[in-house]
């Protein structure tokens, strides 16, 4: 017979109620402030009855379109997560001096720099990348939907579920204390024998499988998808640096499953894969991890490349300068970002000639990456600029990140290297690359893309607040780490001795003050811009004389994207249509193929999610018991063959002649 | 540019009009040529998708020979593969799941013809020999652990376990799909979904196979080297 104590080992695994931490103040204020905001929108959902239409419209859409823009929700609401943890950590190195232990124990400290770099990268850019090529590859390419759409929702909630995990370690257990890529043997389980490592695997794990599975999906899309006369050099540059990421993100993901799977080997069934006993080898995960993390800021970034690349041509109103070169530098780097990754640990010891092989591999990716910003230059000399929010991004992105690229030459010097390593030097690089490029870029995209989706543009005040607060503020909050790091600080300190360095930190707390501002400048903007959308309506489609397809359609896009199919000659295959003085379609509609909407994807992920949190906790019922439900649900789907349907001639009729309406009111 | 577009006409357009003056397209009266007046099918992308997802699975299976790779020789004063392998019975195992593919093309071949009950018969047959191949494989597993060579014991166990392990973990996948398209082929028949299930779940068991011809080579053959 089982007894009692063993049933509830069974059942709760190590969870109790010392898992949940009220002794801590500030969680438990966060705790309260949460759950007040909670209640209050999920009673406010309640009572406005939105629940049905957030089911049905929403949450089991398979609509690129809502599924791109709820990726980028999500970005948006993790990025006030990781940045409050940003916050904290400048305010606590800014009066941690001497006598002054500051307000964040290490053991908590800890926590939040580990949060704040997973966050930052798995749930603020991921989303934010993935959101806006989902929205905008079918568009561009002239498609109704990605090749498979049920997997683009499933992914979707797989990535939300994994975000949801790692807000749950806020109030139930801990996060990992390991730093972002939890390196063995520290994140073994002799050193970290609580949950926060396991939080951090499985969170990544779950959101991981979503990753991979978008980035199928979207080469899929892009390879079968386009419109006829699409070549692949007809591609618009944003397609072309989506599609290399995603090769980036098949190539590159399965390597963080496999060393995540290991990794929770060793500290579920201990075995001594990254053990300092048995014949492990830890320096094996320290490559395995970078194998992925490498190519992983490339996947990253590409896509802001791309974003930048049509920024720079609609608002210079010509042609993008070198579309070739511009596509074999992306494919350069595509390649390039794999024979880097030893230049992450320069300092393991493997000897001159690997550390000078990766040094160089290093240097070079800034050839191709240099050509692209020569052509976004030669793009916008002689061009006609329009200093719209877009385009300001733009110009501050290839300031700033010129800045980071060249610290980043510098730190693939070997010698330069063994003095930077793990300094604030090093902090201070990627912060300046994946702010000054990657966010800018999503905020660029954002700014650009708004209108197609909403149908009204962004306020151009609050978005030029919100520009030079985050702009200023990235300055100020990064300048000084240089000065920091090449003075020997290193990073991830709670605490420091030398009152000479505080003057450094109580500035970077300023600039973090003013990115605080930046973001509470780009919450205003959507608030506003939603008040006045009356005022910032796009009844033509196309608000900034675009050259992509996706401006050819109306603003929302109605659900089947184009009533016909586009046929395409042309690089720039909107202007090209407007040049030619393309009329729209009136009449001779046809019954449109569509994909039908499913809760299956909701309902594995869910499922996924409880299953990874049962492993947290070591609680093996439930484990298994939500594993296999997961197993049934998959099968039940797979049962399901109804999944289309025809939208009919009539309803595109209505839809297409109700936007020949707006149109000619706009003109009268 | 009027003849670069020509070139990238499909037949069934009529040809833009140019003024022999210029050379410049005129003005079409017709926008038509922008679009498609009949509904455009893509091509079916889920063999690519799922050979891309074959691709991706194929690099965890690299990660995992990398590991057995270096850690393959740290044996932490415990059994080396020369002293454990049992190569008879791996012999065995690799031609249960060798032959298991041969029956799964000749249930390929029925399903191209047609014929549903060959189909599901080959079907039945190769899952057969998989959970042959994944029993004798777990017998194997128990025998190993039932030594002391557990995958606790060394770095070498470890990542033999779960390289062998997580392959068999595949097979296993692999034979809970069958079994469900198995029921699915018996209800709906060889409809046009299912022959596409068919066809990946062909590429899913045929991609086990050369991985498993790595594993017996790399971790079998190899291992009992002197």
């Amino acid at each position: 017979m089982i007894t009692r104590s063993e049933m509830s080992q069974l059942l709760l695994g190590r969870l109790s109620w010392d898992a949940i931490p009220f002794h801590e103040p500030i969680l438990l204020w966060t705790f309260v402030a949460v759950s007040l905001g909670g209640a209050a929108l999920l009673g406010a959902i309640t009572y406005y009855r939105l629940w049905g239409v957030l089911w049905r419209d929403w949450f089991t859409s398979i609509d690129h379109k809502k599924i791109g823009i709820m990726y980028v929700v999500l970005g948006l609401v993790m990025l006030l997560r990781g940045f409050a943890d940003a916050l904290m950590m400048r305010l606590q190195q800014a009066v941690a001096f001497g006598g002054s232990l500051g307000y964040l124990p290490p053991h908590h400290y800890d926590q939040i720099f580990t949060a704040h770099g997973v966050i930052m990268i798995f749930f603020v850019a991921m989303p934010l990348v993935t959101g806006l090529m989902n929205f905008v590859v079918p568009l561009q390419i002239g498609a109704r939907d990605v090749a498979f759409p049920f997997l683009n929702n499933f992914s979707f909630w797989m990535t939300t579920f994994g975000a949801g995990l790692v807000m749950l370690s806020l109030f139930v257990g801990e996060f990992a204390r390991t730093g972002w890529l939890a390196y063995p043997p520290l994140s073994g389980i002799a050193s970290s024998p609580d949950v926060g490592v396991d939080y951090y695997i499985w969170s990544l794990q779950i959101a991981g499988v979503g990753t991979l599975l978008s980035g199928i999906n979207l080469i899929a899309t892009i390879i079968k998808m386009r419109a006829p006369g699409m070549t692949l050099m007809k591609m618009p540059v944003f397609t072309w640096t989506a599609l290399c990421t995603n090769i980036l993100i098949v190539a590159a993901f399965p390597v963080l499953t496999a060393v995540l799977v290991l990794l929770s080997l060793d500290r579920y069934l201990g075995t001594s894969f990254f053990t300092n006993d048995l014949g492990g080898n830890a320096m094996m995960y320290v490559n395995l991890i970078w194998i992925w993390g490498h190519p992983e800021v490339y996947i990253l970034i590409l896509p802001a490349f791309g974003v930048f690349s049509e920024v720079v041509s609609t608002f210079c109103g010509k042609r993008l300068f070198g579309y070739a070169s511009m596509v074999y530098a992306t494919v350069v780097i595509t390649i390039l970002s794999y024979l880097v990754w030893l230049h992450h640990f320069f300092t393991m010891g493997s000897g001159a000639s690997v550390n000078s092989f990766f040094g160089i591999t290093t240097m070079i990716i800034s050839i191709p990456t240099g050509a692209k910003i020569f052509n976004w230059l030669f793009t916008m000399y002689r061009g006609r600029i329009r200093f719209e929010l877009p385009m300001l991004w733009t110009l501050g992105f290839m300031i700033t990140f010129v800045i980071g690229g060249m610290t980043g030459v510098l730190l693939a010097v070997p010698p330069a290297d063994f003095v930077l390593h793990n300094s604030l030097f090093l902090v201070a690089h990627f912060h300046n690359v994946i702010i000054g490029g990657v966010l800018f870029g999503m905020l660029a995209g954002i700014n650009y893309w708004f209108p197609k989706a909403f149908g009204y543009r962004l306020d151009p005040f609050w978005g030029k607040c919100s520009f030079w607060f985050w702009t200023i503020g990235f300055y100020f909050a990064f300048m000084p780490l240089y000065v920091l790091g090449l003075m020997g600080v290193t990073r991830r300190l709670n605490h420091f001795e030398d009152p000479s360095l505080q003057i450094w930190f109580q500035l970077a707390a300023f600039g973090a003050v003013l990115i605080l501002l930046g973001i509470g400048s780009l919450i205003m903007q959507l608030l506003v811009s939603y008040l006045r959308r009356e005022s910032l309506r796009d009844t033509t489609g196309d608000p900034w004389d675009g050259r992509t397809l996706e401006w050819s359609t109306s603003s929302p896009p109605p659900a089947y994207n184009f009533a016909f199919t586009p046929r395409v000659y042309d690089n720039d295959t909107w202007a090209d249509m407007k040049k030619s003085h393309y009329r729209r379609p009136r009449e001779g509609f046809i019954p449109i193929h569509m994909p039908r909407n499913t809760g299956a994807g909701f309902v594995i992920a869910a499922l996924c999610a409880a299953c990874g949190f049962a492993l947290i906790w070591h609680m093996w019922l439930p484990a298994a018991v939500t594993f296999v439900a997961m197993l049934v649900a998959t099968i039940a789907h797979t049962c399901n063959y109804d999944r289309d349907f025809y939208i009919p001639a009539d309803e595109v009729a209505r839809v297409e002649s109700a936007r020949t309406r707006v149109m000619a009111a706009a003109h009268v | 540019m009027s003849e670069t577009m020509a070139e990238a006409l499909p037949e069934e357009v009529t040809p833009v009009l140019t003024t022999r003056a210029t050379g410049r397209a005129e003005v079409p009266q017709d926008s038509s040529r922008f679009y498609l007046a009949h509904e455009h099918h893509p091509e079916n992308g889920t063999l690519l998708g799922f050979w891309i997802y074959l691709m991706s699975d194929c690099l965890v299976f690299a990660c995992l020979f990398a590991m057995y790779a270096v850690l393959g020789h740290s044996y932490a004063g415990g059994p080396t593969g020369a002293e454990l392998f049992d190569l008879p019975l791996a012999a065995v195992n690799t031609s249960l799941l060798l032959l298991s593919s041969i029956t799964y093309g000749f249930a390929m071949l029925e399903m191209q013809r047609g014929r549903l009950p060959g189909t599901l018969i080959w079907l039945v047959i190769t899952g057969a020999f998989g959970a042959g191949f994944i029993g004798i494989e777990l017998h194997e597993f128990a025998h190993l652990i039932h030594e002391g060579a557990g995958p606790q014991r060394s770095a070498f166990l470890s990542s033999f376990f779960t390289l062998v392990g997580t392959h068999g973990l595949h097979v296993t996948f692999g034979l809970v799909w069958l079994a469900t398209l198995v029921v699915q082929l018996g209800r709906r028949g060889l409809v046009a979904a299912n022959r596409r299930r068919l066809m990946c779940l062909s590429m899913f068991w045929h991609f086990l196979d050369v991985v498993w011809i790595g594993v017996f080579t790399f971790v079998y053959l190899m291992g009992v080297l002197p």
